[in-house]
């Protein structure tokens, strides 16, 4: 899924319409603050006008807003995330010490993809939730690369 | 000398018999049921749509060289010579001419009883589709 939807992390949300169409693509947007201090994302912002939607209060965005906020996979993500299946491959085969250059590859051509550095931190002996997480969301603080896009559209 | 060569590709893996995995080569007659597209003097042949690609390059005499074929796909390969593993990743131009074209792409995946669903199962109501992860 995160392939075929371009999801670089989590949480993601999309909303689809009743005829399979996306009607808001990729967000970033968590079902309570509980992580706001974080990751300044206020859950109610998206919460309020998912109900809109869904009680048909208002609309979702126009096709052209939603291609505007879309962000594509380009040809270093997708090679990334074939960089990732191997790894994935080679460890869940038991060649976990051959799979590390092909994880330290994706993350080099991705740096930006969470669901790949984060996902595979418990893979590869380290801890998604302690001090090498927090040294990756420090170190993309520094490249200026956001660990979380929430869609800037108007309150 | 031959070997066989793991292909990754599409959600699948695929055992391959090749002369050489450092430079991989697939039967021509096995591209459509293993990759879906079909060899034709136009070029590599997918439905109504053909890539061009340098048959020269491509046709060895151990089938067609899954590198040249990568490249022509705009479709990225890795590859782990030691272990003779490869990757055939999605070709971004094609993730994002679907995404674009706002059809949300349908996939399938079990709940925790192990019944699959599909998006698609969920046509005619507005779905909020959420990825989260627990780490």
């Amino acid at each position: 899924m995160p392939d075929l939807y371009g999801m670089i992390n989590v949480p993601t949300v999309l909303w689809i319409d009743e005829e399979g169409r996306i009607a808001r693509p990729n967000d970033a947007s968590f079902a309570s603050n509980r992580f706001k201090l974080l990751t300044g994302i206020d859950s109610r912002r998206h919460l309020v006008r998912l109900r809109a939607w869904v009680r048909g209060e208002a609309p979702a965005m126009t096709p052209s807003e939603v291609r505007t906020h879309q962000q594509l996979p380009t040809a270093a993500d997708q090679e990334a995330r074939a960089e990732f299946t191997l790894a994935w491959w080679l460890s869940r085969q038991g060649h976990a010490a051959d799979a590390e250059p092909h994880y330290e590859r994706a993350g080099q051509l991705a740096p930006h993809d969470i669901t790949i550095r984060r996902g595979t931190m418990r893979t590869r002996g380290l801890n998604p939730m302690g001090a090498a997480f927090f040294k990756l969301a420090f170190k993309s603080a520094l490249a200026r690369t956001p660990l979380y896009r929430p869609i800037q559209d108007s309150p | 000398m031959s070997a066989t060569l793991t292909l990754l590709h599409d959600g699948r893996s695929d055992e391959i018999a090749v002369a050489d995995p450092a430079r991989p080569a697939i039967p021509a007659d096995s591209l459509e049921e293993t990759l879906g597209w079909d060899l034709q003097p136009e070029g590599l042949c997918r439905g109504m749509v053909c890539v061009p690609v340098d048959q020269s390059a491509l046709v060895r005499g151990d089938g067609l060289d899954l590198g040249v074929l990568a490249d022509a796909l705009q479709r990225p390969l890795v590859t782990d010579e030691q272990h003779a593993v490869a990757a055939l990743g999605a070709s971004h131009h094609e993730r994002g001419e679907a995404l674009t074209s706002l059809e949300a792409p349908d996939f399938t995946l079990p709940d925790l009883d192990g019944n699959l669903h599909a998006l698609s199962d969920q046509r005619g109501k507005k779905v909020l589709l959420v990825a989260y992860a627990s780490w």
